[in-house]
């Protein structure tokens, strides 16, 4: 299991969420553990809890995952899928308030450094102001 | 408290009858306003809910609520998932030990609560919680010929938020032009509270 934070990528369309997760793939290998997942439970646009769960699982790391997400309700659907995770993992697992583009490759490439969850969160959310 | 599993069906199988047959006007409300699918999320979230309603209706009463909640959260697909499954299981969480009109109006307000937590927001931003606010005042006056004023509230209130401007969720991107439609969250929060206070009125608990 990888040391470096992973990065989860969630929009409400799988193609959005598939191409950002190939862009962070690009400048970062595999030194990173990334999942991603898009798409409402049964298909269509949309963003499902469960599949949020799984994507969190499988980039999961101790170092903790950061979730970029693109509109409203992958946010939601992203803060009710950390609540339903086991207690010892909620608390490692952020949202990040970031452009889900730009910030799941700024913060896969800071994940890269080994930086901790608090720098890679924050190095996506430079990107709002910008 | 604990309500008998006929009557739970009665009241799953209301409310998602109603939901159901409103996804069409659901999904044109959210087409002004939204991206167009809150009907449709909020279909198959109450169609998965009547797949276990054999299941559900047979629980006691506040594991009924959490498992309602709980499938809306799972199948739902948008952010009214996580809002109306927050809304039911935290109301199921929080139901007196005995069913007393201030005991189900506690509830009811703290599951308010837990919503505005999980939507970050509040009265005013041209949501749901804009018929669910003004809904759990008039639970918690009581008195006479309460499901009628429960009733018209709830219409009253899901109007009200036609002259409102979005703050809160897609429909904020709109700005201005939120304002002159009705918030689809608002419409489908009077639509449940309505098939409830039918059920009720009907087998004359309300």
């Amino acid at each position: 299991m990888s040391k470096n934070v992973g990065i989860v990528i969630v929009s409400h369309s799988p193609d959005v969420a598939k191409g950002a997760a190939d862009m962070v793939r690009q400048m970062v290998g595999d030194d990173v553990p990334l999942a991603w997942c898009g798409g409402a439970p049964g298909g269509g646009l949309g963003t499902s809890v469960e599949a949020i769960m799984t994507a969190i699982n499988a980039a999961w790391s101790e170092a903790g995952v950061a979730i970029l997400v693109d509109l409203g309700g992958a946010e939601t659907n992203s803060e009710m899928a950390i609540e339903l995770l086991p207690e010892e993992r909620r608390d490692r697992v952020v949202v990040c308030d970031a452009p889900v583009v730009e910030g799941a490759v700024m913060a896969g490439t800071e994940a890269s450094a080994g930086s901790t969850l608090e720098h890679v969160r924050r190095t996506a959310e430079e990107l709002r102001a910008a | 408290m604990n309500l008998e599993p006929a009557l739970q069906r009665k009241l799953i199988q209301a409310v998602a009858d109603q939901v159901i047959q409103h996804a069409d006007e659901l999904v044109a409300l959210d087409q002004a306003v939204g991206d167009g699918d809150h009907g449709l999320n909020m279909k198959r979230g109450f169609e998965a809910v009547l797949a276990d309603v054999d299941k559900i209706s047979a629980l006691p009463t506040p594991e009924a609520l959490k498992a309602v909640g709980m499938a809306l959260v799972m199948k739902v697909g948008g952010a009214s998932g996580p809002l109306y499954g927050t809304l039911f299981m935290a109301m199921g969480k929080g139901l007196p030990g005995q069913a007393t009109l201030v005991g189900v109006s506690d509830a009811f307000a703290a599951a308010i609560d837990a919503v505005k937590a999980r939507g970050k927001s509040d009265v005013g931003a041209k949501t749901m919680l804009d018929v669910l606010v003004p809904l759990s005042a008039v639970l918690h006056q009581g008195g006479a010929e309460l499901s009628a004023r429960l009733r018209a509230c709830a219409s009253a209130a899901a109007t009200a938020t036609v002259p409102m401007k979005a703050t809160r969720g897609r429909a904020s991107f709109l700005g201005e032009r939120s304002i002159g439609h009705m918030d689809p969250g608002a419409r489908s929060s009077e639509l449940i509270v309505h098939a409830i206070l039918g059920v009720l009125e009907q087998e004359e608990i309300a």
